[in-house]
């Protein structure tokens, strides 16, 4: 899958802002005033920034409204509602902590609830596809989760809570990799089933249809991206979750909390990225391509 | 509406036939002809005289080599038309967020609204065949539509009234009609040829059917006369004897 800026900025921004709103509506940490309105100033410019980076890859952004409707069977349409109904219901929580000094402990946990739907609805959006046999596992919302909530309490200052989740996060990310590496295989989709001569002999692609590009394999085909994969993995392990790991393990210090915080987020950039590029679509088999 | 139909009324759909295709491409061009003039959006193309031609296509021809496992068999090249296989049980649909991916209830043909199209993508993201391409320009997702403009047209005469793609195919390699009418051709023309799913394990019950190349018929080793036929003469005798041998003694003559 070709990996889009606007897409890897979103998912993982989004991310951290609903992790960061589950964690405050639950109220592992209840800041009032000034302090409250620092925080949920990250929160929702993370989270509204990376819904609003998502609608960049839309060809009408304009028409966006509509996709709140088909709730029913689409979980990009549930995504969209469940994102604005966090939203408003953490604003009403925020602002009695910010302007009343007052947590209302039933909104903040119905916005919490909101919030992490919010992550899980996201993840949906990948897992069910059926066509991308890497994403169509349960580690992947597994992983999304993980990543929202142990980022979140990294974002919220909450050090045990950052630590073991991100600890769970880095071991649900290992497994991810290595089941994704067999996933397009085990899903028993190849050249001969998608091309139904399997059963004659050996397929092989010998021409493609058009001489230039199109839709399909700038959308769908990154061979390229796949190249430094393993180097970037190992970056993006490190990174994201073992020096946040090694960092938080250390005696409090906010110096320490804000680097590890800082390498989270570069390591879980790198990680959506090969989460887009690594993903193979099937599509790609009709090209001879992966 | 993206939630899908329990059943449709009827199943519109092409039977492809590999074994007669050819591969001359003439249903990509009639297809991007008909519909970049008609419904909806045109099919627009960039740079198409420049470095790096491309465009939005609905209807695509590969090319592929097919090698038997026996060892002096001979590999086959069979071309493959590919297009919307009008699914019945589309994922396309499902996860479309705005209701602009929809499967209609009277003849199952799978169409977008385009002017509820937000081109988010995830529809072509969904479909495992790559039958859908959001074109560049419009930033709507175009798919076939079976000529949803042809088929039910009463301006044009009676035979223009099937997709284009059908009705230009040189070879007679399409096949256009209803798959819930088991007397229908293409009923008809799945069952005696054994018409096949693509992907069958993707779930998404494809109502367009290919049909499989026929076995290649092979060479018998002579004819059944052969042993009855004599030859008519072993030794040149008279004036072709004697031309034989004028003709040997020249240089590089024998042989
Ligand atoms: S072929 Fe693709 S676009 Fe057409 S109905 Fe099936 S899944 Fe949808
Ligand atoms: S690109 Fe258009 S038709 Fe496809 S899922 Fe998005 S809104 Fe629906």
């Amino acid at each position: 899958m070709h990996p889009a800026p606007s897409v890897i900025i979103f998912t993982t921004f989004s991310g951290l802002g609903f992790g960061m709103l589950f964690w405050l509506g639950i109220g592992v940490h209840t800041p009032t005033g000034f302090t409250a309105f620092a925080y949920f100033t990250v929160a929702y410019l993370m989270a509204v920034g990376g819904l609003l980076a998502s609608t960049f890859h839309l060809g009408h952004p304009e028409r966006a409204l509509k996709a709140f409707t088909q709730w029913r069977s689409s979980w990009l349409s549930r995504e969209g509602i469940a994102a604005v109904a966090a939203l408003i219901v953490m604003a009403l929580y925020g602002a009695g902590l910010v302007f009343a000094a007052t947590p209302f402990p039933l909104v903040g946990i119905i916005g919490a609830i909101l919030a992490a739907l919010t992550v899980f609805t996201t993840s949906m959006i990948y897992t069910q596809l059926k066509t991308v046999p890497r994403w169509n596992q349960w580690p992947t919302p597994a992983l999304f989760m993980s990543l929202s909530l142990g980022g979140g309490a990294l974002f919220v200052g909450q050090v045990t809570l950052a630590f073991l989740l991100l600890l769970i996060a880095a071991v649900i990310q290992g497994i991810h990799w290595v089941a994704g590496d067999s996933r397009l295989a085990d899903s028993g989709t190849t050249l001969g089933t998608a091309t139904g001569l399997g059963t004659m002999g050996r397929v092989k692609a010998f021409e493609p249809p058009h001489t230039g590009t199109n839709y399909l394999l700038r959308e769908f085909v990154h061979e390229v991206g796949r190249k430094h994969a393993f180097k970037l993995r190992v970056i993006a392990f490190g990174l994201g979750y073992a020096l946040p790991l090694l960092l938080l393990a250390l005696p409090y210090s906010f110096l320490l909390a804000a680097l590890a915080a800082i390498a989270h987020v570069a390591g879980i950039l790198a990680s959506r990225w090969l989460f887009f590029a690594e993903a193979e679509h099937v599509v790609g088999l009709y090209y001879g391509k992966r | 509406m993206t939630q899908l139909p329990q059943t449709t009324e009827r199943k519109l759909g092409l039977v492809i036939d590999l074994d007669t295709c050819v591969g001359c491409h003439a249903c990509v061009v009639s297809c991007k002809g008909w519909n970049t003039e008609n419904y909806g959006a045109p099919l627009s193309d960039q740079e198409p005289y420049g470095e790096d031609p491309s465009g939005t296509f609905l209807n695509r021809v590969h090319s592929y080599e097919v090698t038997p496992a026996e060892p002096d068999a001979t590999a086959k090249l069979i071309h493959f038309p590919k297009s919307c296989l009008h699914c019945e049980d589309a994922p396309c649909v499902t996860v479309c967020p705005t209701g602009a991916s929809y499967k209609r209830v009277e003849d199952g043909i799978v169409l977008v609204n385009e002017s509820d199209c937000i081109g988010c993508g995830l529809c072509a993201w969904a479909c495992p065949y790559g039958a859908r391409e959001l074109d560049a320009k419009e930033k709507v997702m175009k798919k076939c539509t079976l000529c949803v403009d042809r088929i039910y047209n009463e301006n044009l005469p009676e035979e223009d009234r099937e997709p284009a793609c059908v009705r230009t195919c040189p070879a007679n390699a399409r096949h256009f009609g209803d798959f819930a009418d088991p007397e229908s051709n293409v009923s008809k023309l799945t069952a005696e040829r054994g018409g096949m799913d693509l992907m069958p394990e993707m779930g998404t019950k494809p109502v367009n059917k290919y049909l499989p190349p026929r076995p290649r018929d092979a060479a018998p080793d002579m004819d059944v006369l052969t042993p009855l036929l004599k030859p008519v003469a072993t030794e040149a005798k008279g004036f072709v004897g004697w031309l034989d041998k004028a003709l040997s003694t020249l240089p590089g003559g024998k042989n």
